[in-house]
């Protein structure tokens, strides 16, 4: 393995685990004010949000492939399926239509 | 009472291994890309491998290897990645305002596999989370990422092309199959709060780099939310 190379990836790996790791040994949320603790107990829908727009209409050859896809995935997990049934169907079911179309 | 302990870890490890799957599962044909298009910028497959278990972050990876074909130095690439990853501060506070109390170095192992699906998968979980659940999870989807890089360096498309397109829907998938329960659970706050954070995120994503359009989207959601909420509160 060429040296720069190998600094580059442990500096990477660093500068990654930093942020991923202070909060947790460095922050004590016990002693903040109500509305902060609130607005952390918040970030979790938000960021799922976040994370699924505008991504999805991109996640597919077309627009409309992806947003089918998160209609699928929708019905699928409101009738209840666990997680993995929910991701296995939404593929399969896009595979079919791509198949026939 | 000691026993009791152990055995109530050990299921949640357990627990947290089984939900990792569909991270592990959705990572798949991202690791594969990712492993296929490491070789084809002339890394090495140590190297490529190395950086899946030694960074482990999709966006950032993606960026090293498109930064490295343009002839990009370390400092660049280091740089670079910390503004991308910079977003993760955030889930990890959100991460230790939920999980149960756990001793420094513990927090400090799961810390390790904080990923974006990884804190969406155990966020959601109700609080107070335990901490071997989190680190169930982040082994599951630590050991797809970097054993599909590999994968993907040696074979390619290992996948048939029509299973591999679809496949890029899995994450999102996953993301919805996490918000669902909590929209049926809680209502409407869940929903609110989703819808601001996408919306947002839609618009600063225009302007911010990745990473921080995420993390911008996301304050600025429960900061109008709260804002709102207290408002409404004032005037009943």
């Amino acid at each position: 393995m060429r040296e720069e190379i190998f600094w580059m990836i442990l500096g990477m790996g660093i500068v990654t685990y930093i942020p991923r790791l202070l909060p947790l040994i460095a922050l004590s949320t016990e002693n903040w004010p109500d509305w902060l603790r609130r607005m952390l107990s918040r970030v979790p829908y938000a960021v799922l949000g976040a994370l699924i727009f505008p991504g999805i209409m991109y996640a597919q050859e077309t627009i409309w492939y992806g947003l089918l896809g998160g209609v699928v995935a929708f019905f699928i997990s409101y009738r209840g399926a666990p997680l993995i049934v929910v991701v296995a169907g939404t593929i399969l079911l896009l595979t079919g239509v791509n198949l026939v179309l | 009472m000691d026993t009791t302990v152990h055995i109530e870890k050990d299921h949640s490890l357990r627990q947290g291994l089984t939900a990792g799957l569909s991270i592990a599962f959705g990572y798949m044909p991202v690791a594969i890309t990712f492993g296929l298009l490491a070789g084809s910028t002339g890394l090495t497959v140590v190297e490529a491998v190395l950086m899946s278990m030694i960074v482990f972050a999709g966006a950032a990876q993606y960026m090293a290897l498109s930064m490295i074909a343009v002839g990009a130095g370390a400092v660049e690439v280091i740089l670079a990645t910390f503004i991308v990853n910079f977003r993760h501060l955030l889930m990890s506070a959100a991460i230790q305002e939920r999980a149960e109390p756990s001793s420094k170095r513990y927090r400090a192992l799961f810390g390790f596999f904080l990923t974006d699906e990884v804190f969406a998968v155990s966020s959601v979980k109700e609080a107070p989370i335990k901490a071997p659940y989190i680190l169930g999870v982040g082994l599951v989807a630590y050991s797809s990422w970097v054993g599909f890089t590999a994968a993907g360096y040696f074979t390619g498309a290992v996948l048939p092309p029509v299973l591999q397109e679809s496949m890029g829907i899995a994450l999102y998938a996953l993301f919805i199959a996490l918000l669902v329960p909590s929209i049926k659970e809680a209502g409407r706050p869940v929903l609110i709060l989703a819808l601001m954070g996408g919306g947002l995120h839609w618009i600063f994503q225009l302007q911010l780099a990745t990473g921080w359009a995420i993390m911008a989207a996301t304050i600025t959601s429960v900061i109008i939310y709260e804002l709102v909420e207290q408002r409404g509160e004032r005037k009943s």
